[in-house]
């Protein structure tokens, strides 16, 4: 089983280092963490994608929420959560594979981040499925380096949410 | 809009008035002292260092009374000393690096057991922070895993609202330890105290959520039904002062009452349906009421491993309720039927008022024939002392009247088997981390906090020795503390486990050599004596009590002597450890 987790923080020193340390220090199995700001700039929020038997999936919510500086912890997994992704992948292309390359590439709709003689960086965002696509897609060029920022996720709003009140 | 004007000062008020309301600024260090004096706090407890040489001289001129430790670990203990003796928030200094880390295992021992503490250290200035200064230890880091939670100072002008914070935070909710790292150049840089540095809002710490009113129903229904109850009690029960409640629920319901070394104390240990320590090295009658019962409440325990063993065994017939502040201890260890979460004290006043009286005579009697059946004996010495009768003894002339604080190993499984404590927070011991070495110390701390009541210790020869530099503490503040040694020239409790299952091979368990104790505690200023004949045990157990000042009495016992029942770890509720085999 898998758990996508939406929690928010108090931006304080060290905030991070006590979710991702108790994670690491309770032994639960985790998949990706990504943390960045928010609309508040008060308050980060922190992608977690956990993985494990329910019992201990469920443990994890509850110390997680346990944390002082812990606002909300919420469990996006069955709500259908708005995801996305990103990796950059660098992969060999020289002269005999690079056309080739380039045709997956665009094929893909993923972007070329950086080109050189023998080799390329490919931005692939999306959701976690179109990143996999095309690391499986550019594996076979060989993949040189590749750098994933892990699951964002927001809970998905509903028609009408919005108060209207932007100021 | 109108703009702020930044070089004239307020136009509605003339300046003097104004300078008038403004507290004058103070150092850093002076803030530590002032907040403390105003929280209440009458006593701290710690050792000085080069990084907090401000800290201390800042107390200097305080009214804080300080107790100097000899040691960084006997002043954390003694703090928690302190916190669970009085329920009060026990506070502690130390310096930077190896002053900080002399207090982990003290933040361990009390993150175990919810013990309000305040830790503050000094740290290397902010400039010199992360470059492996003299004496830098990153002891925010370091304590992250063994505080409720910890802060490092870098910003002076946060001090003021962090101190309130983390203050407010040991004690709210399930208490805990709190470490506050302040760096020197924070101590030393003046704060306008009544400044709380903008950009941070205060954490709220809202009274916990009122229990959800279906889970009480159904708590309350359950003990309705049930014909075999049990009641499992820990430390949140001593946290919570239910006392009294809880007497009533089990006078309403005749549930058999089980006590963790954190509960005891709050249900009377000579009530017939008290059936004293469940697990491990719990009674027989006590874990085979467990076995035999339909319904398990636990009120502020953790399902402890030593007290469950074997999950799958556990409680076989019975549904398991479970009442918790904290709703990350709920199915923790094993999955739970009844979940309330919420206050203890506020769970069980609902739960009272929805249950009618219901006796249950046949699990009054039972109760009785288990315990007929299965009694907790010592047995008789031959000339020689018996550990239990020692502890025994101790225990019927304190009669309820004083605190007991152990250390760890057999003495520590021997004391809770049979010493009766007369209230909560007469009986102190580090049951979740199990820290040898906690008892002289946490001694001191509960003698400071209660200077009118006797404070004893029994700890053994091993446990005595991790911290013995504290009896000098003892000496010097004049502290009347009792201190009963049980000496069995071994480590025992370690030493049982390689009798039972290892071959009797004991591999550094046997002390070749220990000091001689009795002139040891002499020098340390204390009356001390040494008894090894039974006949002289009761004799020497009442001199011990009555010398004014702190006092020593070594106990010497036979080397295999054994904690039992014993029911060896991860194994079931019914399968007691037979000796001879
Ligand atoms: C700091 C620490 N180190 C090691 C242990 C492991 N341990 C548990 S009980 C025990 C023996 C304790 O010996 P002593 O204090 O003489 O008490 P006894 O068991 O003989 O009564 C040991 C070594 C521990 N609990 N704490």
């Amino acid at each position: 089983m898998k758990k996508i987790l939406s929690i928010l923080v108090r931006n304080r020193p060290g905030v991070l280092s006590h979710v991702a340390g108790l994670v690491t220090r309770r032994g639960y199995n985790v998949e990706s963490i990504a943390a960045g700001p928010t609309e508040n700039s008060a308050i980060t929020r922190i992608n977690l994608v956990v993985s494990g038997e329910e019992p201990i999936l469920e443990q994890v919510v509850k110390q997680v929420r346990k944390l002082v500086d812990v606002i909300l912890v919420e469990d996006l997994t069955n709500n259908e959560p708005v995801t996305g992704e990103l990796a950059l992948i660098t992969i060999e292309a020289k002269e005999q594979t690079r056309a080739e390359a380039i045709n997956i590439i665009n094929l893909l709709g993923l972007t070329l981040s950086d080109v050189r003689d023998d080799s390329l960086t490919v931005m692939a965002a999306g959701t976690a499925m179109t990143v996999d696509m095309a690391v499986l897609s550019l594996k076979r060029f060989g993949i040189m380096a590749m750098a994933r920022t892990g699951l964002v996720a927001l809970p998905r709003p509903k028609n009408g949410e919005s108060k209207g009140e932007r100021k | 809009m109108k703009k702020p004007s930044k070089t004239v000062g307020s136009p509605k008020k003339p300046a003097l008035e104004n300078k008038k309301k403004l507290p004058a600024p103070r150092l850093g260090a002076q803030v530590i002292c002032d907040f403390l004096e105003s929280a209440g706090v009458d006593v701290v407890f710690g050792y000085p260092g080069g990084a907090v040489i401000p800290l201390y001289d800042a107390l200097y001129d305080s009214k804080l009374e300080h107790i100097l430790a000899r040691h960084e670990q006997g002043a954390i203990h003694a703090a928690d000393g302190y916190a669970r003796s009085t329920g009060k928030i026990g506070v502690v200094f130390a310096t930077s690096g190896p002053g900080a880390t002399n207090l982990v295992t003290g933040l361990a021992t009390a993150h175990m057991d919810s013990v309000p503490l305040l830790a503050i250290t000094g740290q290397v200035p902010t400039t010199s922070l992360g470059s492996d200064s003299f004496q830098e230890a990153d002891i925010y880091g370091i304590s992250i895993p063994i505080t409720k939670f910890n802060y490092l100072v870098k910003d002076p002008q946060s001090l003021p609202g962090i101190l309130d914070e983390a203050f407010r935070l040991a004690g709210h909710g399930r208490p805990g330890p709190i470490l506050v790292d302040v760096p020197k150049d924070v101590q030393t840089t003046l704060i306008d105290p009544s400044v709380n540095s903008g950009d941070e809002e205060p954490l709220e710490l809202s009274p916990p959520p009122p229990p959800c009113a279906a889970s009480v129903d159904a708590l309350a229904e359950a003990l309705t039904i049930s014909q075999r109850p049990v009641l499992y009690l820990g430390g949140g029960a001593t946290i919570t002062n239910s006392g009294k409640e809880i007497l009533s629920l089990v006078e309403k319901t005749d549930m058999a009452v089980v006590t963790t070394l954190q509960a005891k104390g709050v249900f009377p240990d000579d009530h017939p349906l008290s059936l004293g320590l469940p697990g491990m090295h719990g009674s027989k009658y006590a874990n085979l009421a467990i076995n035999e019962s339909d319904l398990i409440v636990g009120m502020g325990v953790r399902f402890d491993d030593r007290v469950v063993g074997n999950v799958r065994k556990f409680a076989p017939l019975a549904r398991i309720a479970h009442v918790d502040i904290d709703p990350a201890e709920i199915g923790k260890r094993l999955s739970v039927d009844l979940p309330v979460i919420g206050d203890l004290g506020e769970v069980l006043s609902l739960v009272l008022k929805k249950l009618k009286k219901n006796s249950r005579p046949t699990w009054r009697k039972r109760i009785a024939e288990l315990r007929r059946l299965h009694p907790m004996v010592i047995a008789s010495g031959d000339g020689e002392i018996k550990p239990q009768a020692a502890i025994r003894a101790l225990s019927d002339r304190l009669a309820g009247q004083g605190i007991l604080v152990t250390d760890v190993g057999q003495h520590q499984m021997w004391a809770a088997q049979y010493f009766q404590a007369g209230k909560p927070r007469h009986f102190l011991s580090s049951g979740g981390l199990g820290t040898m070495g906690f008892g002289l110390p946490a001694a001191i701390g509960a003698q400071v906090a209660n200077p009118k009541t006797p404070v004893c210790l029994v700890t053994g020869d091993g446990s005595i020795q991790m911290n013995i530099q504290e009896m000098a503490t003892a000496r010097q503040y004049d502290l009347p503390i009792k201190i009963m040694l049980i000496n069995n020239g071994c480590l025992g409790m370690v030493r049982q486990w390689q009798q039972f299952f290892f071959d009797r091979r004991y591999s550094q368990t046997v002390f070749q050599y220990n000091p001689p104790f009795v002139d040891l505690a002499k020098v340390f200023g204390f009356w001390a004596k040494s008894v090894d004949k039974s006949s002289e045990m009761p004799k020497a157990v009442d001199e011990l009590l009555k010398q004014k000042g702190p006092a020593f009495l070594e106990v010497v016992v036979p080397q295999e002597e054994n904690v039992l029942p014993m029911i060896p770890a991860g194994m079931g509720q019914t399968d007691f450890f037979e000796t001879g085999k």
